[in-house]
């Protein structure tokens, strides 16, 4: 691993988002989306917290980070140019590395503008800015595994649709699969708990920061990486 | 430089390449010719580290690919076929994000992309996005990429597919002129391009080397088969005449607008005494031509031959 390598591949991708306009699509409909289900309710509450934007987000993401992650490998195996990239000296990890980061850093531009939000309900009431600055810790992580998962999935494919159905699908699987616990026994549920992104994420957007947590979502990202190595080595 | 060992490569149960043994000296200008699937791509590719072979070994300055990667590929600039580019991003950035993964120094990649530009002929576009440009462009934007590093070995797969005759022409020469410093492989399946621009040429054939050596050298494979047409006015009984004539091995007579046209198999060229046989009777000669075997027929000997034993 070089991190020359990582960085120039890294600042391709990433400025790649703008070269065509689903990056901007995808910020577009992400504001959009998350603002409408916020405003739409929080002066029916008449609370002042960022709750329902947390619990909302994995929901949210789950969807739009693999239609960002999509294209990473599944377009380069379509059009031929991973034979180009694949022949140049670096390692397959440099590439997985540089592309996780570059859409890592993208869904990050993307959350960026939401922090108005608290910025402007601190205006309207007493803010708990502990539990806001934990919720982005969480919105950081999460969005890390995510894009692990979604470029994951993209080495699975030449077919970008499907590279996105897969991902969203096991993105947001890990989402909601916390909320069929309470049908099950409890050592079964205790596990299903801990595999689920969904009941991670809401422990820190609560306002706890355990290492448990952060480990979580270290492991998920950990695991996706290698399984993308696996998936790109050579045939 | 490259030394190819007993190469094997299959996908599933079909063999692509059957043991390929092969070495390839600095400098050379070699031409791997086969017609469409023979294994000309996969083997390239296994050069240039792009896939893992099924069994043999390829090793490059006495670096094994599958060990040393890094060190090989730095050494290969390598055209795959069609090139493939990002079709978004504009000639400039593409071709100096090239130079970053290749470790040109920063300060001096613009004077480098510059020299490229020079030598490819893609000045005129560098400002433009790569899927604006026609496919003889992007061969060339290719070639640059491959040539970024200013590598030792320069594998090109098939760079002149779906050229115009103009831009076939301009890409030969760039091969011939890169040629002259560096050891230059490339595959192709139109056999002029072999001859005009390769020192040596390897046909490939169904995963197997059928034939390797200089343009000549093939030629002289195949000596011994030569065929001398000669068009008769006024002639008669050509056949019978010249049956105890020495050195034909066969003839064969058609009519043609009242003149005899007759093919003759030799083993060596006898035109001159076949003149002089034909000066001494009443016949007239209106042509006399030689053909020895080209490349063409010895190439579609060898690799049909092949098709034939399946």
């Amino acid at each position: 691993m070089k991190n020359r390598s990582i960085l120039s591949i890294g600042k391709k991708e990433f400025l790649s988002f703008f070269l065509s306009p689903v990056g901007y699509i995808v910020i577009g409909i992400y504001l959009i989306v998350s603002g409408w289900f916020l405003f739409s309710t929080i002066f029916l509450t008449k609370s002042v917290s960022l709750r329902d934007f947390f619990n909302l987000m994995p929901m949210i993401l789950s969807f739009m980070i693999p239609a960002l992650t999509m294209k990473s490998f599944a377009e380069e195996y379509k059009t031929g140019s991973y034979e180009m990239l694949g022949t140049q000296p670096v390692t397959t990890m440099d590439i997985i590395i540089g592309k996780l980061l570059a859409t890592w850093l993208f869904v990050i531009v993307m959350i960026l503008p939401t922090l108005s939000y608290p910025l402007f309900l601190s205006t309207l009431g007493d803010l708990d800015s502990g539990v806001v600055l934990s919720g982005y810790i969480g919105a950081l992580l999460l969005s890390g595994s995510f894009t692990a998962i979604g470029v994951f999935t993209s080495t699975l494919t030449q077919n970008q649709i499907i590279a996105f159905l897969i991902g969203a699908v096991i993105c947001f699987f890990l989402t909601i699969i916390d909320g069929m616990v309470i049908l099950l026994p409890n050592f079964i549920a205790s596990i299903i708990e801990y595999i689920s992104t969904g009941f991670h994420f809401q422990n820190i957007s609560k306002g706890i920061l355990d290492s448990r947590d952060i480990l979580y979502f270290l492991s998920i990202i950990f695991l996706a990486v290698l399984s993308t190595e696996r998936r790109l080595q050579k045939k | 430089m490259i030394e190819i060992k007993e190469l094997v490569k299959s996908y599933g149960s079909t063999n692509a390449v059957k043991g390929i043994n092969l070495s390839i000296k600095s400098g050379e200008i070699l031409g791997l010719l086969g017609p469409n699937g023979a294994g000309k791509s996969s083997t390239l590719r296994i050069l240039t580290g792009y896939l893992k072979s099924t069994s043999g070994t390829v090793s490059v300055k006495g670096f094994d690919v599958n060990e040393h990667e890094l060190e090989v590929k730095k050494l290969i600039g390598y055209l795959p076929e069609s090139a493939p580019l990002y079709s978004e991003m504009l000639v400039y950035d593409y071709l100096k994000y090239i130079a970053e993964l290749r470790e040109i120094h920063k300060e001096k990649i613009e004077q480098r992309l510059k020299e490229l530009a020079e030598l490819c002929g893609i000045k005129n576009v560098m400002h433009k996005t790569i899927n604006s440009l026609s496919k003889g462009y992007k061969q060339r934007v290719g070639l640059a990429q491959a040539m970024m590093s200013d590598p030792e070995i320069l594998v090109l797969d098939e760079p002149t597919t779906g050229l115009d005759p103009n831009q076939i022409v301009e890409i030969r020469n760039i091969i011939k002129e890169i040629g002259k410093r560096k050891t230059v492989i490339f595959s192709t399946h139109i056999l002029s391009e072999a001859e005009a621009t390769c020192d040596r040429i390897v046909i490939i054939n169904s995963g197997k080397v059928v034939a390797d050596g200089t343009p000549d050298e093939l030629k002289k494979i195949m000596e011994g088969d030569i065929k001398i047409k000669i068009t008769l006015a006024n002639a008669n009984n050509v056949t019978e005449k010249l049956k105890d004539f020495e050195g034909i091995d066969s003839i064969e007579e058609k009519e043609f607008n009242d003149n005899k046209e007759v093919t003759i198999y030799s083993t060596k060229d006898i035109r001159k005494e076949l003149y002089l046989y034909i000066k001494n009777t009443d016949w007239i000669i209106l042509n006399l031509s030689l053909e020895i075997k080209s490349l063409e027929n010895i190439f579609r000997t060898l690799t049909q031959e092949e098709i034939n034993e399946k």
